[in-house]
């Protein structure tokens, strides 16, 4: 089929699903813009959705973790999560949504990782006990032997999530098994999602670079896309003006509170946290932290859990 | 000794879990139930801010999202004399419920569904017959010919492109697979529907917790969220909760009566005996007196009486676990202290010739949670069945009338079947009340009542617990203040009951 054809097929399909095409330019044009690209994109953003030739496959791990960041990603609607699994990737081995348990599973693993070495994307989530490797296991392997087996196989490895970018929960101190972030924990270099978790928009829209440019976009020095973490949640904050103002919430509940007032001296960690919550926002728009009145925890920065508590206390 | 099975791991949970089971004639005569990980949040927590707990420990669970935040602000309220104001009370309420109605269909539909629906027979269907189906048994808003014939001809190109992706070397064909291909394709196009559905109901926890999972408006004294009590909010929560409900009465439903009556002998396979539920969603300040869902506890599947709870009669044992070694203790002098050497895998018992001899007999990284020394199920099951058998008549409603549908025996209750439906009908009781609770809230504000956080101070010592039940089940935090920081925090969660080991 021409590209122009798989197109039109593509849009009626859409339009007979309820997605007129002007919502899903708006979502390819609302991803555009979280990727930092320029608006020229967006058709090409759109042709990534409308005809993969061959799904990507993905291998998604899951280490010490809660799987938050899963569950954040199955509330993705740009584009909606059905897409992503049935229409986009080949998500290939993932604990959370695989029909196949036990040996089974396991043959995926094995069998994605020989097949695709080299092509596949490795996605991980979740920490690894570094010094007491039987307090992670999968099938008899432990975590660090699993990463150590796939990772470097892998085209890229994606951590999402503070814990495998970072170390995350389990690694806060006393951190009782020395859990390390995969990059950490296995000497390599990895691009790094974190958050807790990790708002889904950013995930797609690193895949959507990668299969767009062929390669993984722009990173700072923590291995942190520049798209979604180049500035801090402070810069970017809607209630900055009361900042400047010295118009501070002291009491949660109070008439400050209800005047959306900056949170700075309830906790807000904000003003050292590099992320995008502020502008890309959570479920659609339709919230984040600070909106809900709630101080930035410092969620996506290395060690928050230690360096950024108590929390409700001012930097 | 019959055939031992290792299957690790389990999929579709969260968490690392191994399960070994020993077979003989086909059936399960012995099974071992192993958490295989350890981060060791409980230690994480000691000496920290109490106010911070509720941070750390919902980050136990992302599927169960927001439950142990819950429960950990209600302790340390608890430890603190805390009562928090009735706005506070019904946004938490609202919360929790959101959380029931958007875990329950995430459970049947995409953790729970793939053992009974076979997508890939789901191709063979007519789709013709399938919408003739679908309209007899659902009220779905979508379907007809044209719908199920598109829905198969999207899973026709995912299985002609040979990359299965998540559905790839599964059980698809198996004779334990039990639907017709016509009921396969309209379970495959809710499954499909439902991850839609889903992503939109988590909605609701975005407008008053700031995102999902880990919402971020909870506080020990309250909630944040103030200025989202305004009419655009819940206007727009209204509206969230509404598409979530009629799809759990019109399909979610629908498709498990469906499913079930292919099914019953599931009404046999699975039960348990013990049952045990903390109850939750207070109508006032009163706990659990106010409880829409009530405590209590059956035992031995007797119905006649419901037992009260005690939670000073609650321990945890670590014989078969990862431990130091101690007694059992109760969650307020609870330790956890992880083995850090010599950790092997030993199901089986090192004193007695009970099930098998192994040096250390430990076997899993869950501690053995007990109520009197007995072992206690939690979960959907045991909150209907406390409920029915306290006389809950809404509750006594709709399981006498969905038994007489699927034209099955009371105790086909105590099973797999009656768990699994036991989930489904109380997402229609709790979800059923939430508009209830939106308009208390909208009354409470018209008359001039914003009030969302109670001021309070940190003693410098404390205790204190919190009881909820949660989708999974029970779900109780304790907490010890000392020096206005966490002396000691244990938690005993819903899947300790259900999956810990043997003691
Ligand atoms: S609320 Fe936080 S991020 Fe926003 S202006 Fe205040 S300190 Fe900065």
């Amino acid at each position: 089929m021409e590209p122009m054809e798989k197109n039109r097929d593509f849009y009626e399909k859409l339009e007979k699903k309820g997605v007129s095409r002007r919502d899903f330019m708006k979502y390819c044009s609302f991803l555009t813009a979280t990727m930092g690209l320029s608006a020229s994109y967006v058709p090409k953003v759109a042709e990534v959705f409308a005809a993969p030739k061959q799904r990507p496959p993905v291998v998604w791990l899951h280490f010490g973790e809660c799987t938050g960041c899963t569950e954040g990603v199955l509330r993705s609607m740009y584009p909606w999560i059905d897409e992503l699994v049935l229409d986009i990737l080949d998500i290939t081995y993932h604990e959370t949504i695989m029909a196949a348990a036990g040996h089974q599973a396991e043959e995926n693993l094995h069998n994605a990782v020989k097949n695709h070495a080299g092509k596949f994307i490795c996605v991980v989530e979740g920490s690894i006990p570094t010094k007491y490797e039987q307090y992670g296991m999968i099938g008899g392997r432990s975590f660090l032997e699993i990463a150590r087996d796939v990772c470097p196989r892998a085209a890229a490895t994606i951590c999402i999530g503070t814990c495998s970018a970072f170390g995350g929960i389990p690694a806060a101190s006393p951190n009782p098994g020395g859990y390390k972030g995969i990059g950490d924990a296995l000497g390599i270099k990895t691009l790094n999602l974190p958050g807790c978790p990790t708002n889904p928009v950013n995930l797609v829209g690193t895949v959507v670079n990668y299969l767009l440019m062929g390669k993984l976009p722009a990173l700072d020095n923590l291995g942190r896309p520049l798209f979604a973490y180049g500035k801090t949640i402070h810069d970017q904050c809607p209630r900055r003006s009361h900042f400047e103002n010295e118009e501070f919430v002291e009491e949660f509940g109070s008439e400050e509170a209800k005047l959306g007032y900056c949170l700075y001296k309830v906790g807000c960690k904000g003003p050292e946290t590099y992320n995008n919550c502020a502008v890309a926002k959570f479920h659609g728009g339709t919230s984040w932290p600070i909106q809900a009145g709630h101080p930035c925890m410092g969620c996506s920065e290395p060690n928050f859990w230690d360096t950024m508590t108590p929390f409700y206390e001012e930097m | 000794m019959g055939k031992r099975i290792i299957v690790d791991p389990i999929t579709r949970i969260e968490g690392h879990l191994r399960i070994e089971v020993e077979v003989s004639k086909g059936k399960v005569k012995n099974a071992w139930s192993s958490g295989q990980m350890f981060r060791g949040i409980e230690t994480i927590l000691k000496g920290r801010d109490p106010r911070d707990a509720h941070h750390f420990v919902q980050r136990s669970c992302g599927v169960c999202t927001y439950v142990h935040a819950l429960a950990s602000v209600r302790a340390v309220e608890a430890a603190a004399g805390v009562t928090i104001p009735p706005n506070a009370r019904l946004i938490r309420n609202l919360l929790h419920a959101a959380q029931f109605q958007h875990d329950h269909i995430v459970h049947f539909y995409h953790l729970h569904a793939l053992d009974w629906v076979d997508i890939v027979s789901a191709l063979k269907a007519d789709p013709k017959k399938t919408a003739t189906l679908s309209e007899n048994v659902s009220n779905a808003p979508w379907g007809g010919s044209a719908y199920y014939k598109e829905v198969q001809q999207r899973l026709q190109t995912f299985v002609d492109s040979g990359q299965l992706g998540p559905f790839n070397n599964a059980y698809w064909g198996h004779p334990a697979y039990k639907l017709p291909p016509e009921a396969n394709l309209m379970a495959s196009a809710h499954y499909i529907e439902a991850l839609r559905l889903q992503a939109k109901s988590a909605k609701m926890h975005a407008i008053f917790g700031g995102k999902n999972p880990h919402l971020q408006s909870l506080v020990v004294g309250g909630i944040t969220s103030v200025r989202d009590l305004n009419p655009d909010r819940i206007f727009q929560f209204l509206h969230i909760w509404k598409e979530t409900q009629k799809f759990i009465e019109d399909v979610y439903i629908p498709d498990l009566l469906a499913v079930a009556s292919f099914y019953k002998e599931w009404g046999a396979i699975g039960g348990t005996g013990n049952f045990l539920a903390y109850g939750d969603w207070p109508s006032g300040e009163k706990e659990p007196d106010t409880f829409m869902i009530p405590r209590g506890r059956v035992m031995n599947r007797d119905l006649t009486k419901v037992l009260d709870v005690d939670q000073e009669k609650i321990t945890e044992d670590v014989q078969h676990g990862w431990y130091a070694e101690g007694d059992p203790k109760h969650p307020f002098s609870g330790v956890t202290d992880p083995m850090t050497e010599g950790i092997k895998y030993e199901p089986g018992d090192k004193s007695r010739f009970l099930f098998w001899k192994t040096e250390t007999g430990k076997y899993s990284w869950i501690k053995a949670p007990r109520y009197e020394s007995e072992a206690y199920e939690v979960g959907p099951l045991a909150r209907v069945l406390v409920a029915y058998a306290k006389g809950n008549k809404a509750v006594q409603d709709v399981v006498n009338s969905t038994l007489k549908k699927l034209d099955i025996p009371a105790d086909a209750l105590f099973s797999t079947l009656g768990r699994t439906a036991a989930r489904g009908l109380e997402s229609v009781l709790i979800g059923g009340v939430m508009d209830d609770w939106v308009m208390e809230l909208v009354e409470n504000i018209r008359n001039g009542d914003t009030a969302t956080y109670q001021p309070w101070e940190m003693p410098d010592e404390g205790m204190g617990y919190g009881l909820n039940d949660v989708p999974r089940g029970a779900l109780g935090h304790w907490i010890e203040i000392k020096d206005k920081k966490i002396k000691n925090y244990q938690y005993v969660v819903p899947s300790t009951w259900n999956l810990g080991p043997r003691r």
